[in-house]
């Protein structure tokens, strides 16, 4: 608290009334320069999960046929929306389907990012920053624009692979299958994501002090000694950062899912949990459980978003403390 | 300490002043004059219709009509829109006069308050006009009247001339000879089929499953019965779960890219759809234009023909409107006028429900089926053998389950899927209305 830490000795010594002038510029001005701020916090961020707060805590209560004026009015549910939500088969399935997903797609997203990252920094690399828009522009492409494309691509009716494949006496399995389709979906989430983790490596690869290259090489260090030995090390906290932010997307896949779902038979309207809050609120017309569900899944991103940070802070961070 | 408990409450009031402001903001919108008491005030009302060209058909109205004048708001569609509706009934204000609903979402809005009741009005009156299916759709059965119909959708069987000529297989007219026709197509082209069976449009499902006599829900004294896994609906899944296990029938959701180009190339060679199948055929697959023809859809009893609905919507008066009479004058006039309704066909390209209506207006074949001038008398026939089907109050949880299990019935391919899908459709659905507090028989 500003309040209570001692002014410069020129406060004390000017008297009461100046002492409160600065009071005024010390402790108001700052609270007036964040205001905006907080307003705007308190109307769009907190202001919405009282709200949903609120919501999951209600149902819907009907009497009789539910027809006509005053038949349908809203109760307190208690804690039912959350048991309902935490003990649904379709919620549990949809966090397995997440996690599977998330496990195929989290470390193939940052392997292959490490390694664009390391090539583009490389010193015998060509063409580095036609490579690097090329890698980072289809991160440029919405996810829905990018699903409608892929799906057209994995439809064996249309699809130019199965066409060639075709020509040459092969039939391609489609990965629209219910046993594929996660891999599908991974690799649309891969190929519009891997170009943003690069970028968040790369740049912290160049931040590197060229000085301690000089040393390695002086050492007799090779290119790929150095980009393990020192270049990974280094920039650790990047990793970290982008594989939080993976871990975050992963929970929240939404997009690529419910554009391909039309497409074919594989995908429920509850394949992501997501995909279920969506679904209770716009299809079911069921706010109240909806809202209960998107409060579960915040809380569990939160849990994991700290827990992976716990584990990993020491590795990664433990050389700048 | 306290300080900065202050400036937090400042910016709390601050926040809430904000707040309150956002709200009031709508309800300027929901205040219109009441004075209906006098016939020369101007009455202002708000449509929101989300057919084609809505707003050319309602211009008609406003230059004959001074006194009441219709403003037609643009909407996305069927499903946003009573989203919206429901969202603006909740919230107090906010609705328009008058919104284009579809049947399946009328117990849904009634069910929430959202929709007035015209049984008062001239639309009453009306009733003459419609068949009686599509009437009970607008009444659920009850005195009440909550919307005017608008348009329909009698299914019919389109198929590829051409190929059945080809063939040499002859029109199915029950579902046997189906059966049969569907053999015939695969086998001389194992890449080509009949027809697909779609999970991604219940109302195409729910149109077959009437047809063979099915109505899902059902209204019992107080309480509501759901009646989906039962002798007709089953039926019909059984049938269709037995031509996709054979192979015989493809299982690729419509509207799909890889469908679109099936019907372009003649793989698919033909389409159980409804009154408004021409326009999409046209839009998927306009090189196709003057192969396709239509006939009745194929029956389970051919001595007693029948037929299915899907799709189709109605005008229905808001509960928030406060020109009750004005906007059911208004709803009854664009359905029922025959000059309204020949310029809903010409400019919505839509299949009236109002059955003298839809004789002169229908005159001339649309022009995808140029080479088939009796396109409207078939489907005329059909509209009149749409049997009467009851929706319930949670039709979109019902649709959605739809959607879920016969998207993985279709996918194993096995007839038994098929029929367990139909029962799971009635578990989630009356699970869904015991859960919410209705009385469920």
């Amino acid at each position: 608290m500003t309040v209570t830490r001692p002014g410069p000795a020129a406060d004390t010594a000017a008297g009461t009334p100046r002492k409160s002038q600065n009071f005024k510029s010390r402790v108001l001005i700052p609270y007036a320069m964040l205001a905006p701020g907080i307003i705007l916090f308190l109307v769009f961020m907190a202001a919405p999960i009282i709200y949903t707060l609120v919501l999951s805590f209600q149902k819907k209560k009907v009497s009789g046929l539910g027809l006509g004026k005053g038949s349908q009015s809203t109760a307190f549910a208690g804690l039912d929306n959350y048991v309902s939500a935490l003990s649904d088969p379709e919620f549990l399935g949809s966090v397995l389907r997440v996690l599977t997903y998330g496990l195929i797609l989290i470390p193939l997203m940052l392997g292959f990012a490490l390694l664009f990252a390391l090539l583009l920094d490389s010193r015998r690399t060509r063409a580095g920053s036609f490579s690097r828009t090329a890698i980072f522009l289809p991160y440029a492409v919405p996810a829905v624009i990018s699903s409608l494309l892929w799906g057209f691509l994995y439809l064996p009716g249309v699809s130019p692979f199965h066409f060639l494949a075709r020509q040459f006496g092969m039939e391609l399995p489609s990965l629209l299958d219910p046993n594929l389709v996660t891999f599908a979906i991974c690799n649309i989430a891969l190929w519009g994501g891997v170009g943003f983790n690069m970028i968040v490596i790369y740049t912290s690869l160049k931040a590197v002090p060229s000085e301690i290259y000089e040393a390695a090489k002086l050492d007799g260090c090779s290119e790929i000694q150095t980009a393990i030995r020192i270049k990974i090390p280094i920039i650790a906290p990047s990793l970290v950062m982008t594989a939080l932010f993976s871990m975050i997307a992963t929970l929240q896949v939404f997009a690529e899912p419910t554009t391909l779902r039309p497409l074919a038979n594989s995908l429920s309207t509850s394949w992501s949990p997501l995909m279920l809050v969506y679904r209770d609120a716009f299809t079911r017309n069921d706010v109240f459980s909806a809202a209960a569900t998107s409060i579960v899944i915040a809380l569990a991103t939160f849990i994991i978003s700290f827990l992976f940070l716990r584990i990993v802070q020491k590795r990664a961070f433990g050389q700048e403390n | 300490m306290r300080k900065s408990f202050r400036a937090g409450a400042v910016a709390m009031l601050a926040a809430a002043t904000m707040l309150a402001a956002g709200c009031s903001g709508g309800s300027t919108a929901g205040s219109q004059s009441a004075a209906t008491s006098d016939p020369n005030q101007k009455v202002e009302l708000t449509y929101w219709a989300w057919a084609p060209n809505l707003d050319k058909v309602v211009e008609l109205w406003n230059e004959k009509n001074p006194t009441i004048h219709v403003t037609v708001n643009k909407q996305d569609g069927g499903d946003p829109a009573v989203t919206k509706l429901l969202t603006a009934v909740k919230a107090g204000s906010g609705a328009p006069d008058l919104i284009q609903a579809e049947y399946q979402k009328i117990p849904t809005l009634v069910a929430a308050d959202a929709l007035a009741d015209l049984s008062g009005t001239v639309a009453n009156d009306t009733k003459s006009h419609f068949p009686d299916g599509v009437w009970n759709d607008v009444t659920l059965g009850g005195d009440a009247l909550y919307s005017v119909p608008q348009d329909t959708g009698p299914m019919v069987f389109y198929y590829r001339a051409d190929i059945f000529e080809k063939l040499g297989i002859a029109v199915p007219k029950t579902w046997d000879e189906y059966a049969a026709a569907a053999k015939t197509v695969h086998a001389a082209d194992p890449e080509a089929h009949l027809g697909t069976f779609s999970s991604n449009d219940a109302g195409w499902f729910t149109g077959m499953a009437q047809q063979a006599g099915a109505s899902w829900w059902g209204v019992d004294g107080d309480a509501w019965n759901v009646k989906i896994a039962e002798e007709p609906t089953e039926k019909v899944a059984g049938y269709w779960g037995g031509l996709v296990e054979e192979g015989v029938i493809d299982n690729k959701p419509m509207y799909t890219p890889e469908w679109n180009t099936a019907l372009n190339t003649g793989k698919q060679v033909g389409w159980l759809s409804a009154a408004w199948g021409p326009g999409v055929l046209e839009g998927n697959a306009g090189a196709t234009a003057g192969l396709w023809k239509a006939a009745p859809m194929p029956q389970w009893d051919a001595s007693k023909p029948s037929t299915g609905n899907w799709g189709g919507s109605s005008t229905a008066v808001t509960s928030q409107s406060k020109n009750l009479d004005a906007a059911a004058k208004f709803a009854t006039w664009l359905n029922t006028d025959p000059e309204a309704i020949k310029a809903l066909v010409k400019e919505a390209g839509i299949y009236p429900a109002d059955t003298a209506g839809a004789e002169s207006s229908l005159t001339e074949a649309p022009a995808f089926f140029s080479n088939q001038p009796d396109f409207y008398k078939i489907v005329g026939e059909a509209a009149q053998n749409v049997g009467s089907f009851t929706y319930g109050p949670n039709v979109n949880v019902a649709y959605n389950a739809y959607n879920d299990q016969f998207a993985k019935a279709a996918q194993s391919k096995e007839k038994s899927a098929f029929l367990d899908a139909v029962s799971t459709m009635q578990q989630v659905t009356v699970d869904d209305l015991k859960k919410t507090g209705f009385t469920v028989k």
